[in-house]
């Protein structure tokens, strides 16, 4: 029976099922950060565990750790405490790679795991991290796992599991010049809604989607979460393979032709049977813009805020209006006209060199607008930094007023210092939009690199279509 | 883990969709490496109109008259009526930690985020899924009777209304309800395993050597 590339990724990792369907699957990669594992290892030694497999694990701290000043180290004590928490059970327990604060290639987790080459075709990915399905671009099934659960893989190597619905979300044609893998993904969410991928793990293919870069298909498969699924995914191609080549942890020599070979099968069967087809045309598809609470409220840039008294269902119509209010805009209003406080690019879903080249593409010789407070780019990691550096994009954000920040998390959860005080407006690269997700009372709108830029310079949004 | 077998509770109704788990506990809740006292800052950009932070005491803070569950009929309950979506976004576990610490028991909604869900039942704290019909239906009657109980017998899979006058049948895996119903340690029923784990991964090992290397 043909199958599809979900179907062949949760065969290739069944320990044991169920009489109901619930299975024992194997855990191939385990990724670990400071906020979510503290009590994992915890639990680990007060019930006298050992984990299993230890050379499974990759860890970072990124959630908590600044964007400045990195020679004074965390000043917040507590955040401190949790960073030096990861340290000390890291060198406690061992791991197969350990990025601690401060190493050069120290960064966001779903930016260091693909970019280390950790992240290969074929694995089962967790993380105790919604957006761990951002990995799902390498042909993985990934996905996000609460602390019980890290405690558990951390344990016995597997996670307990029923197997979700297979949907696949085809967007064909060509994308128009300006239009990317986020708006792609916002306009996916516009569509289904916030829990339209409850249940399911989400493939992506169509012809737009073989055309995008790794970065562009991470960016992707990283907001399949927003769309409620835990999982997404994209089959393996030259693109995958391309990108893996020579990477610290990819095999090498005739191992890597036996992994290539392999992970060549990493695609859905002709014919494979689907439960969910969702169809995109690509070339439709603008430049998006969120101007609510939830990431399903959204609107291509050249649209209007949308009216509450036209919206028949009710739970939906005190949501918008609820929404409304937060976000302090009104109906009808053009998302054009909608004015910004601060800038945000980062995130594990916009921190990487392209982002960060579409980005400095389109600030190159201008400066930010003087109503706009703040405008900073933070790296998704050290070696994107680094990168960056070399082709000078960082002198480009600088001349044009963007500050330019060591790698993290950052302002995408504000758990560190960064963050929106309360009223203000954010143009932000980031995933969520939900009330105070980037500071109690912060405004946050989602958008792709480049509108971000093109907000930043014009102090309102603006279509990075036209504007160029 | 606590076992769960039967819960008779009041009610607190949430009349809002897609809640998420930055508003069941903000970011800077997070920092903390335990597992408990998270249910003060329980909703706590909602429930307080002061800007919390960790180690603030509940004394010191102002209350939200206007948020539902500051009103003293809701007091008490142990049940959280919810709308569709309940728990979406983050997958922190500080989410149902906070719940359960703040003494909700059971959750009864037309959809969960799927993690949270998962993340829910670890942790004894009963996720139940009604159409959305009956949970309008209790949304209701909640704010039609102040003191609105339900009981949930698990084993029955059953929401009822004290008179019994409305009895909802709710579905839930066989093996998440035998876990809750016995109070089982997951870890341990998982590592009665170990052999077939090992057996699995010295397969995998022999079909991707990479993946071990």
């Amino acid at each position: 029976m043909p199958q599809t590339l979900y179907d062949k990724l949760w065969d290739s990792h069944v320990v044991r099922t169920e009489p109901d369907g619930t299975a024992l699957i194997y855990i191939d990669r385990h990724l670990v950060h400071e906020v979510t594992s503290p009590q994992a290892f915890e639990g680990l030694k007060l019930a006298h565990r050992k984990p299993w497999r230890m050379d499974s694990v990759v860890a970072t701290a990124d959630h908590n750790t600044p964007t400045t000043d990195w020679d004074k180290g965390i000043e917040d004590p507590i955040s401190r405490l949790q960073v030096e928490t990861l340290d000390a059970n890291i060198s406690e327990f061992g791991a197969k790679a350990y990025f601690p604060f401060l190493d050069r290639r120290q960064g966001i987790v779903h930016v260091i795991g693909p970019e280390q080459g950790a992240t290969l075709p074929g694995m089962t990915v967790v993380c105790g991290d919604s957006h761990t399905s951002t990995h799902g671009a390498f042909a993985c099934l990934a996905h996000g796992i609460g602390t019980s659960e890290v405690e558990h893989v951390l344990a016995t190597q597997c996670l307990v599991q029923k197997k979700m619905k297979n949907m696949l979300v085809e967007v064909d044609g060509s994308l128009g010049r300006g239009v990317t893998a986020k708006d792609i993904a916002l306009a996916l969410i516009g569509q289904i809604g916030t829990a339209g991928g409850t249940g399911y793990a989400i493939e992506f293919g169509g012809s737009a989607v073989r055309g995008l870069s790794m970065e562009g298909r991470m960016t992707l498969c990283n907001m399949a979460i927003e769309a409620g699924a835990r999982a997404g995914m994209v089959a393996v191609d030259d693109a995958t393979i391309n990108y893996l080549k020579g990477r610290t942890f990819a095999p090498e020599g005739a191992m890597w032709d036996q992994a290539v070979r392999y992970w060549r099968t990493l695609r859905s069967d002709d014919n494979a049977a689907f439960d969910l087809v969702v169809r995109l045309s690509g070339s439709e598809i603008k430049p998006q813009v969120t101007w609510g609470t939830s990431p399903e409220m959204v609107i291509p840039v050249d649209g209007r805020v949308p009216d509450p008294e036209k919206e028949r269902d009710e739970v939906r119509r005190e949501g918008m209006e609820r929404a409304l209010v937060y976000m302090g805009l009104e109906p009808n209003m053009a998302a054009s006209d909608i004015t910004i406080d601060k800038v945000f690019i980062g995130s594990c879903t916009n921190s990487r060199i392209e982002d960060l080249r579409a980005a400095a593409e389109v600030v190159k010789g201008k400066h930010v607008a003087p109503t706009v407070r703040l405008a900073m780019v933070v790296p998704g990691s050290g070696l994107v930094k680094e990168q960056a550096e070399k082709e000078g994009l960082d002198r480009i954000f600088s001349e044009a007023g963007f500050e330019w920040r060591q790698p993290g998390c950052s302002m995408c959860l504000a758990m560190n210092n960064d963050r929106l005080e309360p009223g203000e407006r954010c143009a932000s690269t980031s995933n969520r939009n939900f009330e105070g997700r980037q500071g109690a009372g912060g405004r946050t709108h989602l958008v792709s690199p480049a509108m971000a830029a093109g907000a930043a310079i014009a102090g309102h949004f603006v279509d990075v279509r036209s504007a160029r | 883990m606590e076992k769960f077998t039967r819960l008779e509770g009041l009610v607190a109704p949430l009349d809002r969709a897609n809640v998420d788990t930055d508003a069941i506990i903000p970011k800077q809740f997070l920092k903390s490496i335990k597992r408990s006292g998270f249910g003060v800052n329980l909703f706590d950009a909602w429930r307080f109109l002061d800007h919390g932070e960790p180690g603030m005491e509940l004394a010191s803070r102002q209350p939200n008259p206007d948020f539902v569950l500051n009103q003293p009929r809701y007091k008490g309950a142990s049940i959280l009526l919810a709308r569709k979506n309940f728990g979406c976004g983050s997958s922190r576990e500080h989410a149902p930690w906070a719940l359960g610490d703040y003494g909700f028991k059971a959750m009864i909604a037309p959809s969960y985020g799927e993690i949270f869900y998962n993340n829910s039942l670890k942790n004894g704290l009963l996720p139940i899924v009604l159409t959305e019909v009956e949970v309008d239906s209790l949304f209701h009657d909640v704010e039609a009777f102040p003191g609105f109980r339900l009981v949930i017998d698990l084993e029955q899979q059953t929401v009822s209304t004290m008179d019994g006058s409305k009895v909802f049948r709710f579905q839930i895996d066989p093996s998440r309800k035998h876990s809750l119903v016995h109070g089982l340690d997951e870890i341990g029923t998982t590592l009665q395993h170990a052999d077939e784990i090992r057996a699995f991964e010295d397969k995998h090992k022999s079909r991707q050597p990479w993946l071990f290397s």
